[in-house]
């Protein structure tokens, strides 16, 4: 594999663009893995390269039913921060941007991490309180950069909201996380499938697993589309069908619905919003940003039934377009050019899942509901330690599927054991 | 749109209804193990094909209804009333 420097840019510039090599292998799959990831998402990739990176192991294959970067990972609206909250949920998105900030030179990829600042606008007295103490709370517990702004702030920073004092919920200032941003969704999992590859990853595309052997509590083998392969470790990184798998395994049931979640990308515009905005009062919830291409890329609530179809309904796009005209009507006469839906773990309490599972050597990452994307390095991090050590480091000990049985919820948001409202 | 054919109101849009959840999860007794309790609450099938869920059709009649809908092509097989005597009652009139 060719690295990206300076000089081989150049060099590569003078000479036709010939000399680069491809940036992953496409290899058969061999019959044995020491660790077999089903899901060749962002997860399971970043997963596979911590694996070999920072734990040596080297026998890892990742199978992908379809193309790496063509399910979630390419669907979502390409948001990073890490203002949560939650005990639990704080420290975990907060290593995740962490992680953010170096991964482009950890894997020599450009992702294109651009720290923009995230911008949740608030509507009321009542809500500049709890987003003051909520974020408070982040301050004193390791993520500084959080800030409540008045009106006069925001107003210099996004002068083109709409501010009007009779909208129907009129904005009153701003919860800010200035380390928060956006990166490019396929770069992230175009950089993770080509460093995990250098380091001996097999990446095995059109892959599905068909069937799953058990014996002895264990898994025994997995019956993929591309013939039998047996495994010492297997990781399941699947979110929005994390139940068919899981029920493939003869493992019943668990605290996650599928829904789908739908985004939307504009014509390319030139340079109109440096921010992530995100609005969400009264029922209505946008969240908009600018790629560098230019497109608006926003999204809104999910589709609001359970579904494992990957198309969106169109109230949703009413909504969201509605949404939009109310923030930001300056975007009333931009076309939309696409819109899309991705199939995501809504989970019961709107929180992750990496932990070990009734099965000796099987191990689970599951549940990302809305916030799979900005956690992707970080679930990779500790899934590659949860399977390398068998053991859940403090970091992701309360993210078990037992929580529940506990009487200890990871609920951001207050909505209670409702998969739908964890939006 | 799913179109879901309300048995007190007629065919109407989706965005009619609130969607509840799956239809085929009951509650235990009061004083069932809290295992059963904890089953029925947080544990779902998550059935990617037809499954029996409840919609309620709040911009309607307000009544809570059974869907069976497939959860992949969104075709909707039945609708009833969720209230069993409800239900009795429409199909002793048909």
């Amino acid at each position: 594999m060719t690295r990206f420097t300076a000089w081989n840019v150049f060099w590569q510039g003078m000479t036709g663009q010939k000399g680069w090599s491809r940036q992953w292998r496409d290899p058969e799959p061999k019959a044995h893995y020491d660790v077999v990831i089903v899901g060749g998402g962002l997860h399971g990739l970043a997963t596979a390269y911590y694996l070999a990176k920072a734990h040596g192991l080297r026998n890892i294959a990742v199978l992908e039913k379809g193309w790496i970067g063509g399910g979630n990972a390419g669907r979502n609206t390409t948001i990073v921060r890490s203002n949560y909250a939650q005990p639990g949920n704080r420290e975990f998105y907060e290593h995740s941007l962490q992680l953010w900030e170096n991964l482009s030179h950890e894997l020599n990829y450009n992702v294109m991490f651009s720290q923009r600042s995230h911008i949740a606008l608030l509507h009321s007295p009542g809500a500049i309180d709890a987003a003051a103490r909520n974020y408070n709370t982040m301050r004193l517990t390791g993520t500084p950069d959080t800030e409540i702004w008045d009106l006069s702030k925001l107003k210099r920073a996004v002068p083109h909201l709409n501010y009007a004092p009779d909208a129907r919920f009129p904005i009153m200032g701003a919860a800010v996380q200035k380390r928060a941003g956006t990166a490019r969704h396929d770069a992230v999992a175009w950089g993770y499938a080509r460093a995990a590859d250098a380091l001996g990853v097999d990446i095995i595309q059109n892959c599905k697993v068909d069937g799953i052997a058990r014996g002895g509590g264990r898994i025994t083998a997995l019956e993929t589309s591309r013939g039998r392969i047996t495994a010492g470790k297997v990781a399941f990184a699947v979110a929005g069908s994390t139940s068919l798998l899981w029920q493939m395994a003869g493992l019943g049931r668990l605290p996650i619905e599928s829904h789908k979640l739908q985004a939307f990308v504009s014509e390319p515009l030139k340079p109109l919003l440096d921010q992530v905005v995100v609005f969400g009062m009264g029922g209505a919830h946008f969240y908009i940003s600018q790629s560098d291409k230019g497109g608006m890329v926003f999204g809104g609530d999910l589709d609001w039934y359970k579904s494992y179809a990957q198309r969106g309904n169109l109230p949703i796009v009413q909504d969201v377009a509605e949404a939009a005209m109310s923030v930001l009507p300056c975007l009333g006469r931009v076309k939309l050019l696409r819109h899309w839906s991705g199939v995501v773990d809504m989970s019961m309490d709107g929180s992750h899942f990496i932990c070990k599972t009734p099965l000796d050597n099987l191990y689970l990452n599951a549940g990302w509901n809305y916030g799979g994307f900005k956690a992707s390095p970080a679930s990779g991090w500790w899934f590659a330690d949860l399977i390398a050590n068998d053991r859940p480091a403090p970091m992701i000990a309360p993210f078990d599927l037992k929580r529940f049985e506990r009487g200890v919820q990871i609920d951001e948001r207050g909505a209670g054991p409702d998969c739908k409202l964890h939006g | 749109m799913l179109r879901i054919a309300c048995p007190f109101c007629g065919t109407r849009d989706h965005s009619e209804f609130s969607y509840g959840g799956d239809g085929s999860v009951t509650y235990p007794a009061l004083d069932a193990p809290m295992q059963d309790w904890h089953d029925a609450v947080f544990l779902r099938d998550n059935i990617c094909g037809r499954q029996v869920e409840t919609w309620q059709h709040v911009h309607g009649c307000r009544m809570w209804l059974m869907v069976e809908r497939d959860t992949m092509t969104h075709e909707i097989f039945s609708v009833r009333p969720a209230h069993p005597g409800l239900a009795g009652a429409l199909e002793a009139a048909e």
